[in-house]
């Protein structure tokens, strides 16, 4: 029993301090300004396309939903505040970040994996550089800047998509949809809706960057560091969603 | 077979040692890579390390510059123990070794000079060294870096591969580039993993050749891991003559000190040969004899 234990608590042992390591990193010199702003347009401005794209149609979904529902109570004016909540709070958080996971964690973990078995790792330690400074700091800092930003991003252009069946099927005009949606909105739905992005990029960079440092084995080794960092960021993300949710609503259940 | 005048013998100079194994033991998830290895490395020596496929021949490099930590025992470089130091602190200390890895270990998203250049511009002693050279010179401390890369390329013949990435290059170049990184600081240790493995016999002796002349000219401290026998018979007995740039067999008398050349033998961890390569080749055990076989001697 204790033997089948050892592994995963080693490994999360390893991540525990791969992440202090990390964190810690970034209040120490050197500090690698360019690999940062590298990484911020590799992951932000080579994400932005897809992320606008998702954010477009996941507000369009939403209306087309809303709207069918929303009729059948008369209440279709309200189609852009259930848009704004949906994609602010949850939504647009969380499908941006399994998409910054699926496109970032797999680059992240196949690069470091890749530098790992051809002993690019050992030899950035050999010759005087911390490689969790020089590859992992870095590409944290990127993320935490540009998830919550691309996430703006796609709960804006998915408020778009939903205005445009509002206005196309419910025949809403731009200020009744933008009116409710933005009335709808409150301070502590903007904060949980940046707050969640901001862990999901802590857990995308870290989770992609420790099974990329840990990769063994060759080139398949790599392609099974790729997988893990994709389906346990995944699944981290959909798990704290609903920690924070949950937390959220307790903190901040409406009177 | 060697001639009797091509023999080598052991000296162990007064110097001070440069690396220093004692009982050290390593096991990774329960396999044992190094089990009680003890060795000393001093000032000029070639160490030449046999073992097949999982011997530990590269953990023993790992270990020897902190890149792997041992479970017990003690490893001392440059008269430093180095078991229980800090990443951070082990920066200082490594810069006195070069290193060629295996698998190259070249930077993918760097050109060759940026690669070579490494060394000289991120380890803090070097960095500052250099700084220090370039000031003095009164022409910048890139100039001095840039000098000391083409210089380091000269050597092993590849001047104008600057600005070409790894990616670029043929096997045996990417192992000449990565020689031009690990000598490019004048190392005192010089660490070889497997530097001919996978390459072609004429760029496989073009690399010892490489590694003789850096050895010879700057009598640096060498250990190379192979399992090539014919490898270590060249570091044994030949020697590169700085007038006529030749590699050219060894003589006895003068030569003799000047190629003090070690063979060890490892097998699951352990050290199971140390001595000459008389010695090696006088051997009985049935494993050391395997590669003096494979080497044809």
């Amino acid at each position: 029993m204790l033997d089948l234990l050892k592994p995963p608590i080693e490994a999360f042992q390893e991540f525990v301090l791969l992440s202090i390591r990390a964190v810690r990193n970034i209040f120490r010199s050197p500090h690698y300004a360019d690999d940062i702003f590298i990484q911020m347009d590799v992951i932000g401005v080579g994400s932005l396309f897809i992320v606008s794209l998702i954010g477009l149609f996941s507000g369009i979904v939403m209306a087309l939903q809303m709207a069918r529902a929303l009729t059948q109570y008369g209440a279709q004016g309200q189609v852009g505040s259930i848009v704004a909540i949906t994609l602010v709070r949850e939504l647009g958080p969380v499908l941006t970040a399994i998409l910054v996971a699926g496109r970032n964690a797999s680059g992240i973990a196949s690069e470091l994996g890749s530098m790992k078995v051809t002993e690019q790792i050992d030899a950035m330690r050999a010759l005087g550089t911390d490689p969790i400074q020089k590859l992992v700091t870095p590409r944290l800092i990127a993320i935490a800047v540009v998830l919550p930003l691309l996430t703006i991003i796609s709960d804006f252009i998915g408020l778009i998509g939903g205005y445009f069946i509002a206005s196309g099927m419910l025949g809403l005009t731009f200020s009744e949809y933008w009116t409710t949606a933005w009335q709808a909105l409150e301070y502590n739905d903007l904060f949980q809706g940046l707050l969640k992005p901001f862990v999901f990029a802590v857990i995308i960079a870290l989770v992609g960057c420790f099974y990329g440092m840990r990769t063994t084995g060759g080139t398949q080794g790599v392609g099974r560091a790729t997988t893990s960092a994709v389906v346990s960021s995944s699944v981290w993300i959909f798990v704290l969603t609903a920690f924070i949710t949950y937390v959220w609503n307790r903190a901040f259940a409406r009177q | 077979m060697l001639s009797p005048d091509s023999d080598t013998t052991f000296v162990t100079p007064a110097d001070s040692i440069i690396l220093r194994f004692e009982d050290v033991s390593l096991h990774f998830d329960g396999t044992v890579a190094l089990d009680h290895v003890s060795l000393e490395v001093h000032p000029g020596q070639t160490y030449v390390v046999f073992g097949a496929a999982g011997s530990g021949k590269t953990v023993l490099l790992k270990v020897a510059v902190g890149l792997a930590r041992p479970d017990s025992g003690r490893v001392s470089l440059f008269g430093q123990e180095i078991t229980r130091l800090r990443e951070q602190d082990l920066f200082d200390i490594r810069a006195r070794v070069g290193i060629l890895f295996q698998e190259g270990g070249l930077f993918d998203s760097l050109t060759v000079a940026e690669n070579v250049a490494y060394p000289l511009t991120n380890q803090r002693t070097l960095r500052e060294a250099a700084v220090a050279s370039g000031s003095s010179a009164g022409n910048g401390a890139v100039r001095s870096v840039d000098d000391r890369v083409r210089e380091s390329l000269r050597f092993v013949e590849l001047e104008q591969t600057l600005d070409k990435f790894p990616a670029e290059l043929s096997g045996g170049m990417r192992r000449r580039v990565g020689i031009a990184r690990a000598v490019v600081s004048e190392p005192a240790l010089l660490l070889y993993d497997s530097p001919t493995a996978g390459l072609d016999p004429i760029t496989a002796n073009t690399i010892i050749a490489l590694i003789l002349k850096e050895r010879d000219l700057r009598n640096t401290a060498t250990i190379m891991v192979t399992h090539r026998y014919q490898d270590g018979h060249l570091m044994a007995n030949f020697r590169y003559n700085p007038n006529s740039g030749q590699i050219e067999r060894a003589r006895g008398g003068g030569d003799v000190s000047q190629v003090s050349t070690k063979f060890l033998v490892m097998n699951a961890g352990r050290l199971v040969f140390e001595g000459t390569e008389p010695e090696l080749q006088a051997s009985q055990d049935s494993y050391v004899r395997k590669f003096l076989r494979v080497g044809g001697a």
